[in-house]
């Protein structure tokens, strides 16, 4: 038998390899996550003046939007040949194999993040490394709440015909929480005079949603994938 | 965790107004070889998925031994070997890396020795480092039964397991199922390709329209009795 940090370790390892060979998810997230930025870029950048607030807005989307696109492409891995399947009869808690999925989605947020951030503080000239630690600490809660959620949902409609449709409709609306803080809180440190205050403020609010999240997708993710 | 006995009471399975499953019951003991037949859609995987303890029934209940899916939890998984349909393989991933994925998931003791084993079973040692994508349809079909045979499951259910395989093939996989059968595991088979399984059945039901009855003994081979019962 399995421990529950093993599982997961075996899970997140397992999803690693496989990117590892196709590249699939990362090249495609990526360049979605790219090409949505020149998009906003383009239309919200007039005479090298940025609307107020847009850049904070335009990374939270971004990845939002790039997170929803790994997010199917991560579980329709796991419906092609139902591995999904093999992984719930393994002999583990079924919550570790939704926690090893969930941080291997959360990984993949936080390496787009790691391109879209530079790019974003570049492109809208936003000092989003002025206080790097706090941007940092919105990411990552902010990942961890998205992909919580994500996660959950996905693994649900793998096998769902309408997937496609069906994930953002129901994601987008239940992470606004999320998408809300960390729009909120990386706008109060890119503003002149960073509201510090605030911004941890909105941290606190992320992690207490994370915690909310991560407690309710663990507790249903074994009845909701044993069909 | 470990029983010799799968006992199914009643069990129905609707998928909204359509029933798959009508008040199945039925029991294996260890050491026994189990055809599940019928035609397509007759159930035969619902009934293996809800053994398998991946699907629930909508109403009746599964023992295994003394105990239900839901008291059993995870320690009853790892007695439960089920190969379905489609091969629970990664593509992505080598012949080798696939098992040792699953024998670590499994937490199984040596599991370099055990791959290693498996990957002599299926005839595949050579190719045990080339990506499964590179594997004929028989190739994976091999590899498939040896991970779900890697932990040395009490109750093995297999999906069409003869789909894809030679001659030659198929006879190694009728010697493997009978050695399961003198270990003391409770096989389970869908298929329909009955000469494949004839000679090693101990007990054939049939499945039609969700429901089960005993194949009946008669003249003829297993697909002669299986028409006429089909057909009756």
């Amino acid at each position: 038998m399995t421990s529950f940090i093993t599982a997961a370790a075996l899970v997140v390892r397992k999803d690693l390899l496989v990117e590892t060979r196709s590249r699939e998810v990362v090249y495609t997230s990526l360049l979605f996550a790219v090409s949505c930025m020149l998009v906003f870029a383009f239309g919200l950048v007039k005479e090298g003046r940025v609307v107020a607030d847009a850049a904070a807005a335009i990374l939270w989307i971004t990845i939002a939007f790039a997170g929803t696109l790994a997010l199917g492409r991560i579980f329709d891995r796991e419906r092609q040949n139902e591995t999904m399947r093999a992984l719930l009869l393994a002999p583990a808690p079924r919550a570790a194999i939704y926690i090893g999925k969930f941080a291997g989605v959360a990984l993949l947020l936080v390496l787009v993040e790691g391109v879209v951030v530079p790019l974003v503080a570049l492109m809208f000239d936003a000092p989003l490394f002025r206080h790097s630690l706090l941007v940092a600490g919105l990411l990552i809660a902010g990942s961890l709440g998205y992909a919580a959620v994500g996660t959950l949902f996905a693994a649900m409609l793998a096998r769902s015909r309408s997937r496609g449709t069906l994930l953002p409709v129901l994601l987008y609306p239940m992470t606004v929480p999320v998408i809300i803080g960390g729009v909120r809180g990386t706008a109060a440190l890119l503003q002149p005079e960073a509201d510090v205050a605030m911004a941890r403020a909105w941290l606190v609010l992320l992690l207490c949603f994370d915690a909310v999240f991560i407690t309710l997708a663990l507790w249903l993710f074994e009845p909701v994938m044993t069909e | 965790m470990d029983f010799t006995s799968l006992t199914l009471t009643d069990v129905s399975r609707h998928f909204g107004r359509r029933r798959a499953l009508a008040q199945v019951s039925f029991t294996a003991e260890a050491g026994q070889i189990v055809a599940l037949l019928g035609a397509n859609g007759a159930g035969k995987s619902t009934l293996l998925s809800i053994v398998a303890t991946l699907l629930d029934p909508s109403s009746g209940e599964v023992r295994y031994g003394g105990v239900t899916a839901r008291e059993g939890s995870h320690p009853l998984r790892g007695r439960i070997g089920l190969l379905g349909h489609d091969l629970y393989l990664y593509p992505e991933l080598t012949a080798s890396e696939n098992l040792r994925f699953f024998a670590d998931l499994y937490g199984l003791d040596a599991p370099a020795d055990r791959v290693g084993r498996a990957l002599a079973s299926a005839a595949l040692e050579e190719r045990a480092n080339d990506p499964v994508s590179s594997f004929s349809r028989g190739m994976r079909q091999r590899l498939a039964v040896e991970r779900a045979l890697l932990h040395e499951p009490r109750l093995v259910l297999l999906d069409e397991p003869f789909t894809g395989l030679d001659d030659l093939s198929s006879e190694s996989l009728r010697a493997r199922l009978r050695g399961l059968r003198s270990r003391g595991a409770i096989v389970i088979v869908t298929t329909h390709e009955l000469e494949a399984i004839e000679p090693i059945v101990d007990t054939a039901y049939l499945l039609s329209r969700g429901r089960l009855e005993t194949l009946k003994a008669g003249a003829g081979s297993l697909r002669d009795r299986y028409r006429r019962q089909a057909q009756a």
